[in-house]
């Protein structure tokens, strides 16, 4: 099991990664997250079950998906590289646009040098890329105790909380 | 002048605590070098070809004498005794350890500076008019705004990975001091036609290898609107600006490859959405923000007085007379004036200051004004509010320090970045081109006879030296690995921007002089009686300019 962040700590997580659409999307192990076209074609009574759910690529268009969306327990982004920024506009709008409520986890190539500005675009869990100790990385959690503006978290910003 | 309150300080202090874990977990190993790379980018530190190179953020270009000595402190104890002034208003340190970089910050932090966000692909430190709240032809004072979406870009966690770097400039006059329109943003404010205040707002202006003028995607944007459009500006670029080619990244290239009217229809989707959402202005935050920009405590002066006095020193003294006429700038309130302090002579590098000549000036801005100091995107500094009568007392104690060349404006006042000399990016030298130049025309007579004539030195492509806009621009290129000069003519940097063009093939170093000689001596023979080297250049088109120097 994958060990990630989640609530300010570190648990094991039984949620797969399947990184290529399989032949099959029905027929992979449970608990999966799948590629998005892959868990859009599973049976709705499959999607039903709770236990599968979809991951978006960097970039990936997923406006057309929302009301789907939006019924998964989990949504999964990845990022490629630690670098790329796409996802952190996905999370937001994903949060405060479209008002998803399910768990939203970043996977891929992500740093602990992030958490805190994962968190604040709405992300609730994170796996760190491979070879990163989560135990440690949850001191970057507390990286700043105030914000400036507004974002997907409810941290009061200091452009409400002064004048 | 903004003053920091403990939560400013504590985010200051917080974000030096975070890059001096995430240097020790560099050094350690425990970060990869591509990791560590857009991290101490977004605190200013690069890796330049002699030796790191710290960039200080400047906000909107506003310093304090208090700053300027702590500056000259860093300048010694960590550095080797000067700083240089960028075109972004910046301050940048060329000779920092990569370890003393985070007790650098933390010295920094206790006059309320950082160097958060001053480079990396990020919204970077916002510039704006250096005669911000004095300028009498201003239809608001810009400053406030600046502070406002200062603490909005300041550790933005949607806008942290970028594409690629990502400049705003915020102008509250019309002549656009700021070059507004040559940035990724330019905000422009406005009054609409019931009188209320807003920004015109410009997109994909930017410099470097694809130079553009900004697009006008909207004509009035109501003033408690502005972070919200910001936001919804920079969402659409961090979702579909280009991530696989670094040179095709910018702002610039998405408004391009969609046309302003899409990109400016994406843009006003999100907008649509977000609108009146928390991000929206109050009355009550910009009045409070406001209230750290109230005028100082100008004395009352008699102005008519004040000019006597000016006319008779200048009559008495020809060298103060030609220094007024040119380093002077009229100011708002009467029996006032702002001065410029040249930082531009032949041997010593555009921009650069020496640690002490930073404390002398930091006492000059105590004894002639309120403590407060301005850098200028041409890289001189300012100080804003000298009384016309000590401006005589100001000139002497100017002139000894070496700053009070009377050639602001002119073709002496060059523009010109690090170049080769320090910077790993560049193709050539700039910094012995500009002194070749100064050296070659230094005949004040003939300065003033060419008037207000702006030349720019960029050492490559990336343009920090601004060339584009330049009346006439030098461009470093790398031909075969031997240095070449491309020049370019017709540029503005005013209230039209306009990019300039290319003469034609590149010079050596040695020849640069001599060609742009031949270019005055066209523009000297063609002009009209009192007209401008841009109004002669569009009237005549650069053929003339190309026979003379390649004929």
């Amino acid at each position: 099991m994958a060990r990630i962040i989640r609530g300010g700590e570190v648990v094991e997580d039984p949620w797969i990664l399947v990184e290529e659409s399989p032949p099959d999307p029905v027929a992979v192990p449970r608990p999966a997250m799948l590629p998005l076209s892959a868990w859009l074609s599973l049976p709705p009574e499959v999607r039903g079950q709770g236990d599968t759910a979809p991951w978006l690529a960097s970039g990936e268009e997923f406006e057309e998906a929302v009301d789907a969306l939006l019924q998964a327990p989990l949504i999964a982004l990845h990022f490629p590289v630690f670098r790329d920024g796409r996802h952190f506009s996905t999370a937001f709008l994903l949060r405060k646009r479209y008002g998803y409520r399910g768990e939203l986890r970043a996977v891929g190539h992500v740093i602990r040098d992030q958490l805190f500005y994962l968190t604040r675009c709405g992300f609730d869990s994170v796996q760190l890329r491979e070879g990163m100790d989560p135990e440690a990385a949850l001191a970057s959690l507390a990286d700043f105790s105030l914000v400036y503006q507004p974002a997907a978290d409810d941290r009061a910003p200091l452009l409400r909380r002064r004048s | 002048m903004y003053r920091y309150d403990e939560f400013d300080r504590r985010l200051v202090r917080e974000r030096v605590a975070q890059f001096r874990d995430q240097t020790a977990r560099y050094l350690a190993g425990e970060l990869t070098d591509e990791e560590f790379l857009p991290l101490r980018l977004q605190n200013g530190l690069y890796i330049q070809r002699l030796a790191p190179m710290l960039r200080i953020s400047v906000p909107y270009g506003v310093l304090s004498s208090e700053k300027l000595r702590k500056l000259a402190h860093i300048a010694r104890e960590y550095d080797k005794g000067y700083v240089h002034f960028t075109t972004r208003q910046n301050i940048q340190l060329n000779w920092p350890e990569l370890e003393e970089v985070p007790d650098i910050l933390a010295e920094l932090a206790e006059v309320d500076m950082h160097c958060i966000q001053t480079s990396g692909n990020c919204v970077r430190n916002i510039t704006t008019d250096h005669l911000a709240g004095i300028a009498p032809d201003e239809v608001e004072d810009p400053r406030p705004w600046c502070e406002l979406v200062r603490q909005w870009a300041a550790l933005h966690p949607e806008f942290a990975f970028l594409p690629r770097k990502f400049k705003i400039a915020l102008t509250g006059s019309p002549a656009d001091r700021a070059v507004s329109l040559v940035n990724d943003i330019g905000l422009r404010l406005v009054r609409n036609e019931e009188g209320e205040l807003g920004f015109a707002v410009y997109v994909g202006g930017g410099l470097g290898r694809t130079p553009m003028v900004g697009s006008l995607i909207r004509p009035f944007l109501p003033w408690p609107h502005l972070l919200t459009y910001l936001n919804s500006i920079l969402r659409v670029y961090n979702r579909y600006g280009k991530r696989d080619n670094k040179w095709k990244a910018r702002i610039k290239i998405l408004v391009k490859a969609w046309g302003p009217e899409t990109f400016a229809a994406r843009v006003e989707e999100d907008f649509e959405h977000f609108r009146d959402g928390p991000l929206t202005l109050t009355e009550e935050e910009v009045a409070r923000v406001r209230a750290f920009f109230t005028p100082p405590p100008y004395e009352a002066v008699d102005p008519a007085a004040a000019a006597r006095e000016l006319e008779e020193r200048a009559l008495a003294d020809v060298a103060f007379q030609r220094w007024r006429r040119r380093n002077v700038l009229a100011h708002r309130v009467p029996g006032y004036a702002a001065v410029t302090v040249c930082l531009k002579r032949p041997g010593v590098p555009p921009g650069d200051v020496a640690d002490w000549q930073l404390e002398a000036i930091a006492d000059l801005a105590d004894r002639f004004g309120f403590g407060e100091v301005r850098s200028t995107h041409e890289q001189n500094l300012l100080l804003p509010d000298v009384r016309q009568t000590d401006l005589w007392a100001l000139w002497r104690e100017l002139d000894r320090l070496g700053f009070a060349s009377p050639t602001v404006g002119t073709l002496a006042d060059i523009i010109c970045c690090p170049g080769g000399d320090y910077c790993s990016l560049a193709n050539a030298k700039s910094i012995p081109v500009a002194e070749a130049i100064q050296r070659r025309f230094e005949d004040l007579d003939y300065l003033y006879d060419l008037g207000d004539l702006r030349l720019n030195i960029s050492g490559c492509m990336n343009a920090c030296g601004h060339h584009h806009v330049g009346n006439i621009g030098i461009l470093g290129v790398d031909k075969k690995g031997e240095e070449f000069y491309q020049v370019l003519l017709g540029g503005r940097a005013d209230g039209q921007a306009s990019l300039a063009a290319v003469l034609g093939p590149s010079f050596s170093r040695e020849e640069v002089p001599e060609v742009v000689e031949k270019i005055l001596e066209v523009y000297l023979e063609r002009r009209f009686e009192g007209e401008s080297f841009s109004d002669t250049f569009a009237r005549i088109g650069i053929e003339p300019f190309k026979e003379r120097v390649y004929g």
